[in-house]
Parts: C-alpha cells; sequence; structure tokens
C-alpha cells in the first residue's frame, strides 16, 4: 500500500460586491473638538480588517496621521447606510464612501484653517502630521487641533464630511442579456500539493503556493494575514467541514466543537504567497478586497490534486477518507496521475 | 441558590467574591469581578478561549467551579501586561498580526506564556501542540505560532544575564 503525491491548480476571477438593485455603502465623516476625526459606518469589522483599511483610507485623504482618526461601526440604528460585510466589498465599497466623506471633512477643515490663517483655503495644504500651511510657506501654519477648536468654538462651524459609493443597478438588456453585474474583479491562483494514502484515505496537505492580485495591497500585512487564514479555511472546506452528517444519519452529524472536524495547529502546510499589486481605476487607493477568494479556489486546487494523486474525481465537499476509498474501489484500485489498469 | 464566598488572588491581587454552587470560573471572572479577558466561547471545554492559569497551569475556565478557585493563584489575560508595557506576547501577537477577529487571542496568550514558561526555546510542533486545544478560525494558525518563535526569542534574551 502506497502514499501517492498529487498537485492540482486553480485559479479565481473574483467579483468584488454585487450589483442585485444597487449595491451603496454611506460614510460619515466629522472632527471633534480636539481636532480628531470619527469615520461612522454600519459597515461590520469580523476581524478582516475593514476599521483598519477605513481608518487609514480616511487619514490619508484628511491628510492627518492614522492615529488621530477613528472608525466606529456596526450601528445600523446610529450609522450611515451600509449594504454590509459580504461579498469582499467591504474595502471597495465602504473605502469609497470615506474617501468622499473625508475629501468633503477636509474642504470644510481647509475652509476653518482659511478664516484662522486669513488665507484663501486653496493656497493651504496639510503634512499629514496635524499641521495645515499655506503651500510653499510652512511657516504660516496652524494645527489641525486649533482648526477644529476655532471652528467648532468661534467660527460655529462643523467639519464634516458625506460620502455615499453606489455602484447603480444594471438591467440585462432585453435583446441581447447583456449587463454589467460588476465593476471590479480581483483575481488569484493557486496550486496544493499533497498526498493520499490508499489504503486509509487519508490526505495530508503539503504545501500551498499562491499568487494574488489584490489591486493594491493597502495594508499589506493584513492581506498577507486573510490570504493564510482563508486558505486554511478553504482546506478545511474541502478536507474536513460539513453540518451535514458524515455517516450514516443525520443524528450523527456534528453538533459541537468535538464533533465538528476541522483541521488544528498540527495539520498546518506551508503557504507561500506572492501578493500581485496592480491598482484597480475605481477602487479606493487601487484597493480591491482579498476577502472570499483567499478561500474558494482552494478547494477546487484540492478536488484536482486528490484526483492527481489517486484517479479519484470528487465532486461533493467535504472530501473525506471514504470517499476517496469507495473511488479508489470503483475504479479498481489507485491511479497515480491518471494512470489505467 | 445559596452564595458562598472564595477568595483567590487574581493577577496579583487579593479579589474575594460571592459566588453560586454551580457557577463556573469563567462567570465568576467576567460577570463576578469584571474581567472580560477570558472569553466565553463554547462553555463545554472545546475552543479554549476560556483559558485562564491557575496555579501557573493552564485550566479551561468554564469547566473550573468557582469555588474550587479558593485561595489559588489565577492570572488571565488582564495581567500579561505590565503597566503600558506588553508583555513580549502581546507585543509579537501585535507585530506579527496574529490576531483577526482576536476572540481566541487571550486564550492563546495564556496557552503560549504556560508554553515558553516551561520551555523558552521551542520547536514549531512544539507550539503547535501547545496551542492544539484553542481554536482559531481567522489566522490558520500559521501567524500565531510564527508569533510565538518570536516572542519566544525576545523572553530569551532578556532572560540573559
Amino acid at each position: 500500500m502506497a502514499k501517492h503525491k498529487g498537485r492540482g491548480f486553480a485559479c479565481i476571477n473574483y467579483p468584488i460586491g454585487m450589483n442585485l438593485g444597487g449595491d451603496p455603502s454611506q460614510a460619515l465623516v466629522h472632527s471633534t473638538p480636539d481636532g480628531k476625526f470619527m469615520v461612522s459606518l454600519s459597515s461590520i469589522d469580523l476581524g478582516q480588517g475593514m476599521k483598519s483599511v477605513t481608518r487609514q483610507i480616511a487619514a490619508e485623504t484628511l491628510g492627518v496621521p492614522v492615529s488621530d482618526v477613528f472608525v466606529d461601526t456596526a450601528d445600523s440604528d446610529t450609522g450611515p447606510h451600509c449594504m454590509g460585510s459580504f461579498a469582499s466589498r467591504g474595502t471597495h465599497r465602504v473605502g469609497n464612501a470615506v474617501i468622499r466623506a473625508a475629501t468633503e471633512a477636509r474642504a470644510q477643515l481647509l475652509e476653518a484653517a482659511a478664516d484662522e490663517l486669513e488665507v484663501n483655503a486653496a493656497d493651504l495644504d496639510v503634512d499629514g502630521r496635524g499641521n495645515i500651511h499655506v503651500k510653499g510657506a510652512p511657516s504660516r501654519s496652524i494645527t489641525v487641533a486649533d482648526t477644529a477648536i476655532a471652528a467648532q468654538f468661534r467660527q460655529g462651524r462643523t467639519v464634516s464630511g458625506r460620502g455615499i459609493f453606489l455602484i447603480p443597478p444594471s438591467e440585462a438588456n432585453p435583446e441581447t442579456g447583456e449587463m454589467t453585474p460588476v465593476s471590479c474583479f480581483a483575481h488569484g491562483a493557486i496550486v496544493v500539493d499533497l498526498e493520499v494514502d490508499e489504503e486509509t484515505g487519508e490526505i495530508a496537505v503539503l504545501e500551498l503556493n499562491s499568487a494574488y492580485e489584490v489591486g493594491r495591497a493597502l495594508n499589506p500585512k493584513l492581506v498577507e494575514q486573510q490570504l493564510v487564514g482563508g486558505a486554511w479555511m478553504g482546506i478545511s472546506h474541502a478536507l474536513y467541514e460539513t453540518t451535514e452528517p458524515y455517516y450514516p444519519s443525520r443524528e450523527h452529524g456534528p453538533v459541537d466543537f468535538n464533533s465538528y472536524l476541522m483541521p488544528g495547529p498540527g495539520d498546518l502546510a506551508p503557504h507561500n504567497i506572492a501578493i500581485i499589486e496592480r491598482p484597480a481605476e475605481d477602487a479606493p487607493f487601487g484597493g480591491k478586497g482579498p476577502g472570499e477568494m483567499c478561500a474558494n479556489p482552494v478547494i477546487p486546487a484540492v478536488a484536482n490534486a486528490v484526483y492527481d494523486a489517486v484517479g479519484v474525481r470528487c465532486d461533493e465537499l467535504p472530501i473525506t477518507p471514504e470517499k476517496i476509498l469507495r473511488g479508489i474501489r470503483a475504479n479498481g484500485g489507485a491511479r497515480p496521475r491518471g494512470a489505467r489498469h | 441558590m445559596s452564595k458562598s464566598p472564595v477568595s483567590f488572588e487574581l493577577n496579583g491581587s487579593e479579589t474575594s467574591l460571592f459566588v453560586e454552587g454551580g457557577q463556573n470560573l469563567l462567570d465568576a471572572l467576567r460577570r463576578g469581578v469584571g474581567d472580560l479577558t477570558p472569553k466565553f466561547g463554547c462553555n463545554q471545554g472545546t475552543c479554549g478561549a476560556c483559558t485562564v492559569l491557575i496555579d501557573g497551569q493552564p485550566f479551561l475556565s468554564c469547566l473550573v467551579l468557582a469555588v474550587n478557585a479558593e485561595g489559588r493563584s489565577i492570572e488571565t489575560a488582564a495581567g500579561l501586561s505590565d503597566g503600558p508595557s506588553l508583555h513580549p506576547l502581546q507585543q509579537a501577537f501585535i507585530d506579527g498580526f496574529a490576531a483577526q477577529c482576536g476572540y481566541c487571542t487571550p486564550g492563546m496568550l495564556l496557552a503560549a506564556k504556560t508554553l515558553l514558561d516551561r520551555n523558552p526555546n521551542p520547536a514549531r510542533e512544539e507550539i503547535a501542540e501547545a496551542i492544539s486545544g484553542n481554536l482559531c478560525r481567522c489566522t490558520g494558525y500559521a501567524p500565531i505560532i510564527d508569533a510565538i518563535l518570536s516572542a519566544a526569542e525576545i523572553v530569551r534574551r532578556s532572560n540573559r544575564p
């Protein structure tokens, strides 16, 4: 009895966001009296890093330090409308809305500073460190904090901005069926190397090699981490996880973490990732979302690698040892690399 | 149900509270003391999110009766940092982006601390073994293992005379 190595490939063109009757998200930005900025969103950060990325986007657009920006999310009673955190749309849709809101707030900030410095707002610039100065004359300056205080306590003016980003609904052309469901695609490709034990049907994933095109990686560490974690989830879906019963009836299905199979920290395979940056035109600073596509292509790549290893084509998930053994038996034996008996 | 007094040391401070007979330590820490760093995950001892150290050993606080904490020394993730200066594990988790949603992080930190207290020079496989009782659904574990490896290096350097 032998273990057979197999290699599988898969690639993905992943649509960012969706378009079923329009896909809007809104953002509100306002300054506090001490010159910090609050970004209000209804989008939810489930740990994917949207709060970090929208914070960076707001700081970059406002021209203030990241540490002076705060993001408040996920109260749909008090926040501006958002379609939600799904379809890998957060960075793209919400990020664009934040740019618009922050742009309006920045204009008001410069208007307030212009009043204090007695210059034209068009002649002002921010230094990204909390100061506003006259272009070409850095000594003629005022801090963002002093500007916020002046705006709110002397000038009676808000420093705030509203932003919405909408992918409008796209109806299908009744003649041709043509439509534009998606404005922005991210891309990925993955190679999975694994080993199948033809006696037990068990699979050991040996190595992952992947390349992902994510527009611009706005926060490279977060992107990398999401790709690593997402691929792990993909493997988990391909080989272990299901809420359906394993065998033989539903009552034997998993009901808790004891019986719900997942790979643990000892089942990890090395994962080498190449992040390819090709900034997207309609994306905030070019960044799309790695999002769901970090898990999706792993599944077909694993299925292909299993086929390569033992010649069994599984079209139901998860690919359990039982399915592999039944497949090997139906084929009259393992067929490594497409070998025929 | 009648309540019993229980006293223990929590992160170096003497702590006393009344607990119910069937109340687990996790609930006593979260609701009784207000230390929210032990997380409520499965409440049946399978996820590791509620891990605390009792006399230096990791325990699932959801499976420990609060009354049994009498006289013990308990450490939670809230006690890891020394004022503003973070424990090397905490710093390594931040630097290595070893958390996404962060729910498993307090338990991971304490599982890792137990390992490093015992063995400041662990191999990758030993780290995987040490955190195998702690579920993480976001990171795929690799960044957590990397962070613990780099924290171990910092701990070793600071232990050097």
